[in-house]
This record gives C-alpha cells, structure tokens and sequence, in this order.
C-alpha cells in the first residue's frame, strides 16, 4: 500500500519534516540530522519510483482519490524520475556533509531555520518536478523560490541581502509570467491537468491566445534558469549564499527550471507547436551560443571562486539550451544528461570551494594561493571536479557534451561544434588558473597554516567527485532513461 | 604469463611504481631504487612482449566499454610495439641519469619529479597500445598534463610561463583540433578502432578528407608541424632529464607516433593518397623541417638549438608519412626509432656539460672535449646520427626516406630531404670542431672534469645503442615490415 503512495510522499515528506525542524530550533544538531534523514528518505523513494518506470511504465497518482483531470495528478515518467533521482541524490549528499559547514557559518539561532528551509526547497523542488498539473507546479515552485530567498539571505556577506532581493524581485517576475500563462491556458482550456491540455490545445494551433500564453511561459520559466540574458540575478545569490546553500541550489534550482521547459515545450505545448509553429529553436540556439561563449569568458575574469562557478553554471545552461534547441533525439539526450551531469560537477565543484570557504573564509583567487599542500584532499577534489567540468573523458561531463556534439554533428551544424569545443577550452583556462594558483604558487608569508577541511564534508565532496568518475565510466543506466526519456517526448514528431 | 597480462603488465607498472615513489619519498636512496627497479621490470616485460609480437601475437585488453562502440581498449601492433619499445628501453637509462643529475644539481621536489615521470610513462604506454582514438586521445592528455610539473619543475616565473605555453599549446590543439577530428571520424565511420587499411576508405572523400587529416596533423600538436610548434622551445625551462623524456622518449614521440598511426590504421594510406591537396600536408611538413633547421643555425643556446633541431627532425617522420608510400611509412618508423636514440644522446651530452661546468651557450664550448672525452664523443655521434651520417642509426632511416620520396615521385620532399641534411650538418659540425679542436679561452679558469658516472654511463648508453642500430637494424626492420601498410 506504501509503495502505490510513494509519489505523494515523495514531497509529502520533507515538506511536513519542515516544520519539525523548525521546531527543533533549539537543538540544531538535531534539525541537522532530521533533514539528512529525510534527504536520504526521498532518495529512496526516488529510487522506488524509478525502479517502477525504467522499463517505460508511467505512474499516474491521483492526490486525495480525485481522479484527473479534476484532481491533482502526480506523474512519474522516465523524464522526470531522471530529475527527481538527481535532486534527492545531490540532496542527501549534500545535507550529510552540511553540518560543520553550517555551524560554522550560521549563527546558532539561525541554524534549525536554514535546514528547515533547506526542506522546504527540497519539497519544492521534487514536487515541481513530479506534478503532473500546471497549477500545482506553480504553487510548488514559490515554495522552493521563497525558500531559496530565505537560504540566499542567511549568507553571512551583508551583500547576501541585496542578492537575495534582487533574485526575490527577478524570481517574482519569472513566477508572475509563468502564472499568467498558466491562467491564459485555463481560460483557453477550463483545464490545469497537464496531460489533458495537451490533449486540449492540440484543437487551438492557431489561437493568438495560446501563443500569448506560450509566451509568457517561455520567458517566466527562462528567468528561473537563468537564460541569458535573463541570468543576472544568479552570480551574486550563489556567491553570498552560504557554501551549503550554494552547493545545493547551483546543483539543483536550475536544472529543475531547465525540466520544466522541457516538460511544456513537449509534454504540453508538443514539439510540432513548440519547434514547427513557434520556431523556439531558434530563440535557443543562438541565447544557448552567447551564454555559453559569453559566460565563458566572464568567468575567467572572476577573482571570487564562487563567482566563477557561478558564471560556469550559466554557461552550462546555454549548452542545455543548445541540446534543446537542435530539434533531435541525440540532442534532447544530451540536454538531459547535462541536467543530471551538471549536478554532480557542480555540486562537487561546490563542495570542494565550501571545503576551502570552512578553512579560509573567503575564497578569492589569491586567497587560495599555495593551498594545495595544506588542503590536499580537498584540492584534488576540485581538480576532478573541474576535469569533468571542462568534459575529460573517463568522466561523466565527457558523456553528455559528447552526445551534444554527436547532435550537433547529425544536424551538420559545425559552427555549434566548433562553441562546444572552444567553451570547453575556456573552461580549461578558468579551472586551469585555480589549479595554478593552488598548486603552483607558494603559500604567502603572512598566510596562516590551515588544515584539511573536516573529513565529513570531505567525504561528500569526494562521494560526488567518484559519482563524477563512475557515471563517466558506466553512464548506461543515466543515458537508457535519458534517451528514452528523449524518445518518447519527441514522439513521432520529426523536424 | 600470457601476452595480455603482460599488456596489462605494461600499463599498470608505471602507475604501481608511482605509487611506491611517494610511499617511499622520506628515503630517496629507496624512492630511486622503485624507480629504478619498476624501469627494469617494464623494460623486460616490453621486450619479452616485443619477441611475442614478432611471432605474430596481438594481444587485446578492453577495460571498460561506456557507450556502445566506445571503449577504453588497448591492442598491440608493430608500430604500437615500437613506440613502446623505445620508451621502455630508455627509460632506465634516462632514471640512471636522471638520479645522476637531479642529485648533482641539487634540485628540490625530486619525489614528484620522478612520480610524474612514472605516470607519463604510463602515458606513453597507453598512447603505444591504445586500440582507438579514444584511447589514444586520453592517454594523450595524461601524458599532456603528466608533464607538466616537470616541465616548471623549477617554480620560478620563466618555468611557469614556459610552462603555461607549453600546456596552451598542447591543451588547445588536441581539444580544439584532435577531439573535433574524432568526433567526425566517429560520425563517419561508427567506429574509432585502429583498423589495418584505415576505416574511411568508401565513407568520406574529396576535400573534407583532406581537411580531416589537417585536422589530425595540427591537432596532434606534439608532432610540433609549424605552425603549432612553438611549446617546443618553451618547453626547454625544463630540468634537462625531462627536455630528454619530452624530446626521445615520450611526449615528440608520442606526437609522430600518432601521426603515423592515424594515417596507416584510420584515414589509409591508399584512401587517403587519393584526397585533393592532400600533397599540401607534405610541402607543411617539408617546410618546418628547413625552417626548423634555419632558426636552429641562429640559436647560442644549446637546448635551444637541440629544440628547434627536434621541430624539424619531427617532420621527417610527418613527411614521411605523407609521401603515402609503404616505404617511406617504414622509413618514418624507423626515424622515430633513430631519432629517439640520438637525440636522447645529444640532451644527455647537454645536461652533463650544463651538471659538471654550467655552460649552457654553443659559443661557451671551445676545447671542452679535453675535459670532457667521454659525454663530447657520445655527442658526436648523437650528431652524426642527426645528419644521417653513418655509421649512426640516421643513416638507416634517412636512407629509406630518400628511397620513398623517389619512389613516390616527389621531387620535393628529395629536395627538402638533401638540403636539411646540409643544414644539420651546418648547425652540428661546429659544436663538433670547436669541442675537439680549438683551444680553451684562457680566461676560464675554472676546474671541472666529467660529469658524475650516472650521467656519463647513460649517454655511453644511448650512444653505443645508436652506433649498433646501425650496424645491426635487422630486428628493427623486421619490426616495421610488419606495419600492415
């Protein structure tokens, strides 16, 4: 009987395990070890749902007993166990390692709050991505976005509270387009449930209201995935975050984002509308190009590391937009496999500078100089997690450039090839200069000694530097569903 | 043990001696026996392989398989076996020396010095046995950023900028140029396994063949083809052991290795001689060697002259590659062999003179071969080889170059041949006479006599190994006759 719920506690879970935490305010270490708790209890379930849809299955759960379209339904297909299983994976990872970070960033009356927003995001984010109701998905999405404010402006940088407004008003505007074109579709339809205006819209091709609203859509969803040029909100909230903070939402927040336009373009809206009446490949290939090359590039002028990665993330977005934007099944696959790629590099990447953030504060570029051979676990760490960044073979970031490339290459487009390649270059360059300084340059006189970081948030980082080596070496079970995944959205649809 | 655990073997005792070199880095009389002891080892099971290989054996190993039809796979052939015996012959040799030098130089972090070395060994190894260009690629790059620290093994800010372009360089080509190559070859063809006869024979043709093989040849930049030759001379900021492991052993022959390979087992020869333009990639290839040669007359410095040596030297072996003929394939092997020993010999020389006396400079060489008789006679020879004078292995492979380039019909490519070689001797014959014949300044008044032994005995080594490939080059060619061309 447990098992025919498990997509309702999927999000039913954190979300209740929430205001526990809060409630355990006075005993931090406690809220702590609640919210791992449940991170790994989602990853369970994920794993649950996914061993019931790998073969190809569908699981539809209808909240309350009401059936849909009347109802909430909850959907679990090959697509989005994908995204649930990275969010709940780089969760529970995440939020064990957390600990030592947290105490000694946050003060202690803060600390039950930051892990129970931390659940809330968590709730917000799995829900998002297994609803199957446009509506619902709103509604889930403010709750990971007011959370995420929540967790931006704890930072302990007093510019986190300028970052956080400026993401509160930009995710505010992203949220207010995406409900107006959810609304404009209800009135079109009377319908919320995803399947079923599917089903509805395929009648109203021509609608000037459809198109309106598919609009609005595009562009609310873009902010929250920081599509370039909407992107702007996103370097300053992952630098002054706390490094937990930072960790979690650069490896999940926007991949979640980058489902959710997948999930409209095809599920709802359909590629035939999406690729052959509103031509949205060509708004994303050439904003994929320019954030990839553009952010590329800033990221190699940013003294903060933090800044860095941030900018890197951008650009690995443009890459996801440049798979969508290619119209094939090679291409949607890359894009997939970059969503969950992109998470371990980044969550590990962010990990390793959280390490180096416990042990000397702030992590700019001359900061870190000679740090190497005092933090040399940690070091290497980053290292790895930058040769999967720049898409070393062996690891997994190799996996999904080369189904990009191979999309590329298939629709005869050599220029996008040739972006690939060059923004991996820069991405060698910007790794490269961390490495350098880390190892290359002698620690300052006037540096204090350091240690290496506390072995728990060392065993984190390094448990997603080898998820990034094993899912290089053995991507079968990501790229079957990712691919399948792909297959099936497209349909028989042909560009 | 079977030949596929001696593959195995191969690969693996390079990293396993790494290990045992920082395990062991407190006590550097221990630390230089693990390198000395796993040299030997691999040395022997290379060369026990070698034997296997010329009866006929291909061992195959297939680590792991991530996407359908891509998989880390390793497979022996003859020229594959060759690449490695060279590596693994010299280097033992080259641990002998380096133990000498870096102890008489006094230079620090000696523990990393030869733990990378141990792993671009074992990059070298993988590039050898690589069984596709996947492989290859990786083993490329591990051999790529192996070398690094040892090129800016010193740390001041002249190793860290000769470094950086050593890393640019290398870094930007194989990613920008190589990896692009790959990924079309794959799209091509639906495989990337080295295959006797090439893979693209009915499935690309005309001008984008052509380009496709530029790609392969500028993108495999540790070829060093002008124009992406220039990590080359910044590489020199490096310890000499290390000019000796870029330049011999490993990293230049790991580039014309690959060359090579990829022309006779990917693009075939036969396939690929009959691509537009494709005589363009020679008259590249003919050019770096003059001008190589042109720029190395004008350099003081005597690495530097050696470096820009090398550039052109390399180029040999490209151009005889892209003569496209069977012969000039087996000459273009058998130069990466000549080439290796003699050059290994003149960096050797190089080092020694720079341990005992300090001197760097071509113009600082007048009468040293009085105090130096034995590293200055290894260095003529190693000279003699470069010319391709005998009685020096050169002679062998210049010898089977000429003979392509004649065969083939292409005047050029004789041209270039015949005016290099005045060339080499032009930029080597000097050295020579000023070292044996003319009197030392009499301002020096310095005191040095021969290096210390390990130095001595291991360019004694590797110059006896040149003279005797001359005299006896059977094994050698029986080798590379073997080349499915």
């Amino acid at each position: 009987m447990t098992i025919g719920h498990l997509p309702a506690l999927q999000v039913v879970i954190p979300l209740l395990a929430a205001p526990v935490c809060f409630l355990l305010g006075r005993w931090p270490r406690l809220a702590w070890l609640l919210a791992s708790a449940v991170a790994w209890t989602t990853l369970v379930i994920a794993i649950g749902l996914w061993l019931q849809v790998r073969e190809g299955g569908t699981i539809s759960y209808a909240f309350g007993g009401w059936a849909p379209p009347w109802g909430i339904e909850y959907a679990v297909d090959r697509l989005n166990v994908l995204v649930l299983l990275i969010v709940s994976g780089i969760a529970a990872v995440i939020f064990s390692g957390s600990w030592e970070s947290v105490r000694q960033e946050i003060p202690e009356s803060r600390q039950a709050l930051l892990f129970t927003n931390l659940l809330l995001c968590l709730a917000g984010l799995l829900g998002i991505t297994i609803t199957g109701d446009a509506f619902n998905l709103f509604v889930l999405l403010e709750i990971s976005s007011l959370s995420t404010y929540a967790l931006i402006s704890l930072g302990r940088d007093r510019r986190a509270l300028t970052a956080s407004f400026q993401y509160l008003i930009m995710g505010t505007i992203g949220a207010t387009f995406i409900l107006i074109g959810v609304g404009i579709l209800y009135m079109l339809t009377g319908t919320l449930n995803m399947a079923d205006l599917a089903h509805r819209l395929g009648g109203l091709q021509g609608s000037r209201a459809m198109h309106t609203a598919y609009g609005f859509l595009v562009i609310g969803i873009g902010l929250k995935l920081a599509m370039f040029p909407l992107h702007l909100w996103l370097p300053n909230a992952y630098a002054y975050a706390p490094s937990v903070v930072s960790a979690f939402i650069a490896a999940t927040a926007t991949k979640v984002a980058v489902y959710v336009m997948v999930r409209y373009l095809y599920t709802v809206f359909g590629p035939e509308f999406a690729f052959s009446a509103m031509y949205v490949q060509w708004l994303f290939i050439p904003v994929g190009i320019i954030a990839v090359l553009f952010t590329s590039i800033v990221a190699l002028f940013q003294h903060d590391i933090k800044r860095m990665l941030a900018y890197s993330s951008v650009a690995q977005i443009g890459y996801m937009l440049v798979g969508i934007g290619l119209v094939n099944v090679t291409g949607l696959t890359g894009a997939l496999l970059h969503v969950f790629n992109h998470a371990l590099m980044k969550g590990a990447l962010f990990l390793a500078l959280a390490a180096i953030c416990f042990r000397i504060g702030n992590p700019r570029i001359e900061n870190i100089r000679g740090i190497a051979r005092q933090m040399p676990w940690t070091m290497a760490a980053f290292v790895g997690g930058g040769l999967s960044l720049i898409g070393v073979p062996l690891t997994a970031g190799f996996i999904s450039k080369w189904y990009l490339i191979l999309a590329a290459v298939e629709r005869g487009w050599w220029p996008v090839v040739a972006v690939v390649v060059i923004a991996s270059l820069i991405a060698v360059i910007y790794v490269w200069r961390v490495v350098e300084a880390a190892y290359l340059h002698p620690r300052p006189e006037d540096a204090e000694t350091v240690a290496e970081a506390p072995p728990a948030l060392l065993a984190v980082t390094w448990a997603l530097v080898l998820a990034n080596v094993w899912f290089g070496v053995n991507p079968g079970l990501v790229t079957s569903l990712a691919s399948g995944a792909a297959e099936a959205l497209f349909g028989g649809y042909l560009p | 043990m079977t030949t596929e655990a001696l593959l195995v073997t191969a690969l693996l005792l390079p990293l396993a001696g790494g290990l045992c070199i920082i395990l062991t880095g407190r006590q550097p009389n221990l630390r230089e026996a693990c390198t000395l002891v796993t040299s030997g080892l691999l040395c022997l099971a290379v060369i026990t392989m070698l034997f296997r290989v010329l009866d006929g054996a291909r061992p195959e190993y297939i680590l792991v398989e991530m996407l359908p039809g891509l998989a880390i796979h390793f497979e022996v052939e003859p020229l594959g076996m060759l690449f490695a015996t060279i590596a693994a012959v010299l280097w033992p040799i080259n641990s002998v020396y380096s133990i000498g030098y870096m102890r008489g130089n006094k230079e620090k972090n000696q523990t990393r010095f030869y733990f990378f070395f141990a792993v671009a060994i074992f990059g070298a190894m993988g590039v050898a046995f690589a069984g596709n260009l996947v492989t290859l690629f990786l083993c490329y790059e591990v051999l790529t950023l192996s070398t690094f620290p040892l090129v800016a093994h010193k740390g001041n800010d002249a190793a860290r900028d000769g470094g950086r372009v050593y890393l640019g360089i290398l870094l930007a080509t194989s990613i920008g140029l190589l990896l692009p190559a790959i990924v079309w070859t794959w799209n091509v063809a639906g495989t990337v396994t080295f295959t006797a006869g090439g893979i693209l024979a009915d499935r690309l043709a005309g001008p984008a063949l052509t380009v496709l093989a530029l790609m392969y040849l500028l993108g495999i930049g540790k070829a060093a083809v002008m124009p992406v030759h220039r990590w080359l001379p910044a590489a020199m900021v490096a310890p000499t052991p290390v000019s000796a492991l870029l330049h011999a052993v490993a990293v230049v022959k790991a580039g014309v290795f690959s060359v090579v390979k990829v022309t006779v087992y990917i693009l075939g020869i036969d396939h690929v001689a009959g691509a537009p333009g494709i005589h363009w990639l020679l008259w590249l290839a003919g050019f770096t060697v003059i001008v190589a040669s042109l720029v190395a007359l004008r350099q003081d410095n005597l690495k530097k002259r050696l470096a820009y040596s090398t550039v052109s030297q390399l180029s040999y072996v490209v151009l005889g590659t892209m003569l496209l003929a069977p012969i000039s394939i087996v000459g273009a092997a058998l130069h990466i062999l000549a080439h290796a020993f003699g050059k290994i010999t003149l960096f050797f020389a190089a080092g020694s003179i720079y341990t005992s006396s300090k001197k760097t400079e071509v113009s600082q060489l007048d009468g040293i071969a009085r105090r130096m008789p034995w590293t200055m006679t290894a260095f003529a020879i190693g000279a003699l080889s470069m010319i391709g004078v005998p009685p020096a292995a050169g002679f062998v492979s210049k010898w089977y170059l000429l003979t392509g380039a004649i065969e083939a019909e292409q005047l050029v490519a004789v041209g270039v041949i015949v005016v290099s070689t005045l060339l080499n001797a032009a930029y080597f014959v000097p050295i020579i006479y000023v070292a044996f014949f003319r009197r030392e300044s009499s301002e020096s008044m310095l005191t040095y006599g021969e290096a210390p032994w390990p130095v001595v005995a291991a360019v004694c080594a590797t110059a006896a190994i040149t003279v005797s490939l001359f005299l006896f080059p059977g094994l050698a060619l029986e080798l590379v006759h073997r080349i499915p061309t």
